[in-house]
């Protein structure tokens, strides 16, 4: 409640640097600025995202260029290539080793659908046995479509109530 | 390329069951599979064709008698030239070779592909597994009966085949394999014109 009294009222002066916020925002504007990813490059997609890590595209500039080959300490998996069913249930192991929460980045046609590959041996879409949240077209698709899906993943993730129980694959 | 010209003639005067087999470049020779591995050491100790570069197998189909023909490509270090040297299978159901890799240590893996492609098994192979397709995978995929959308077929890890239901689902083909045909008008005849994903202009039908 506002009153006129400056004794009551927040004061800067007293109080330090201090800044009152929803919990909810708090952790999520942490979460979306230091997004670790966890590089599953299986194919060519793989050079492009070696490309958004590096300096002319900067991946960085969004808190996401720390790429952790330990899924213990990745927040987001970015599927970049053709899965096989034979590299699947690595996938998915990785994916179940991350710790919560955690995200999934379908990258380029491939991951998405399994693309060009409609045969005996490639995965048909990398949520098949993952969830993913953000699908990104192309064959490849350039760095800056991928620097649009983290963009996208962490507007979704800036949305979420930070506190809720993280779902796990169905 | 090279060709060596006597090569041909040296080798069907030390093998009388070599017989020539058409080729558009290198000399190649029909081999029983008896003797190939005779065959192959003699190209390789006499011949200078020291390096094999290739093991494969040709399915001429389910019908056909005999069915599986493993086929090898040598080459020359010293003489830059190639060989190709075929052998048929003697059983079609459980066809068999013996293994080169007592020749060439190389072999070993080319042989390996070869079996979990087509089931071709190597006599005397040390270690003959599957090399792309994963252990209890139970088909051959380069068969002419195998589809090439697929079959469905478990994974290798029983715990996620168990969580998501089917493991190794058919490939959605989608009108494909988009291939051109010849003869059609061009229209029909571009990968293209084949495609059967439901979109604006041909819906899906109920
Ligand atoms: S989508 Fe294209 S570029 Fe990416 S892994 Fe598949 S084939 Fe390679």
């Amino acid at each position: 409640m506002v009153t006129a009294s400056p004794e009551v009222t927040y004061n800067s002066k007293i109080e330090g640097d201090i800044t009152v916020t929803r919990a909810d925002a708090a952790i999520n504007w942490l979460r979306t600025n230091s997004m670790w990813p966890m590089p599953m490059g299986l194919a060519c997609c793989a050079i492009e995202l070696m490309a958004t890590a590096s300096s002319r595209f900067d991946i960085a500039r969004f808190g996401a260029e720390v790429m952790r080959f330990s899924p213990r300490q990745s927040d987001c998996m970015i599927v970049a290539g053709t899965v096989t069913y034979k590299m699947a249930p690595v996938v998915r192991r990785i994916y179940d080793q991350m710790a919560a929460p955690k995200w999934v980045i379908a990258m380029g046609a491939c991951a998405s659908s399994g693309g060009m590959y409609r045969s005996y041996a490639t995965l048909q879409g990398v949520d098949r046995i993952i969830p993913v949240d953000v699908y990104v077209s192309g064959c490849p698709p350039r760095p800056e479509a991928l620097l649009d899906a983290l963009m996208k993943l962490q507007s979704k993730v800036r949305s979420e109530p930070a506190l809720k129980k993280q779902f796990t694959a169905a | 390329m090279t060709t060596d010209v006597d090569l041909p003639t040296a080798v069907s005067q030390q093998f009388p069951s070599a017989t020539p087999r058409p080729s558009l470049d290198c000399p190649a020779f029909n081999v029983p599979a008896g003797d190939v591995l005779a065959v192959l050491q003699y190209l390789r100790d006499t011949q200078a064709c020291d390096f094999l570069m290739d093991v494969t197998a040709i399915d001429w189909s389910a019908e056909a008698s005999p069915r599986f023909t493993v086929v090898w490509h040598l080459y020359s270090s010293t003489k830059h030239n190639y060989v190709r040297v075929a052998a048929a299978c003697e059983s079609n159901v459980e066809p068999a070779m013996p293994s080169a890799v007592v020749l060439w240590a190389g072999a070993d893996w080319h042989e390996r592909e070869v079996y979990d492609m087509f089931g071709i098994k190597f006599t005397g192979h040390p270690d003959l597994r599957r090399i792309l397709m994963w252990d209890a995978y139970p088909y051959f995929p380069l068969r002419k009966e195998f589809p090439l959308a697929g079959l469905p077929a478990e994974m290798s890890d029983a715990d996620i085949n168990a969580e998501i239901g089917v493991g190794v689902i058919s490939a959605p083909m989608a009108g494909g394999p988009f291939v051109a045909t010849p003869g059609e008008p061009m229209s029909d005849a571009e990968p293209r014109a084949k495609d059967e994903a439901w979109n604006e202009k041909k819906e899906k039908p109920e």
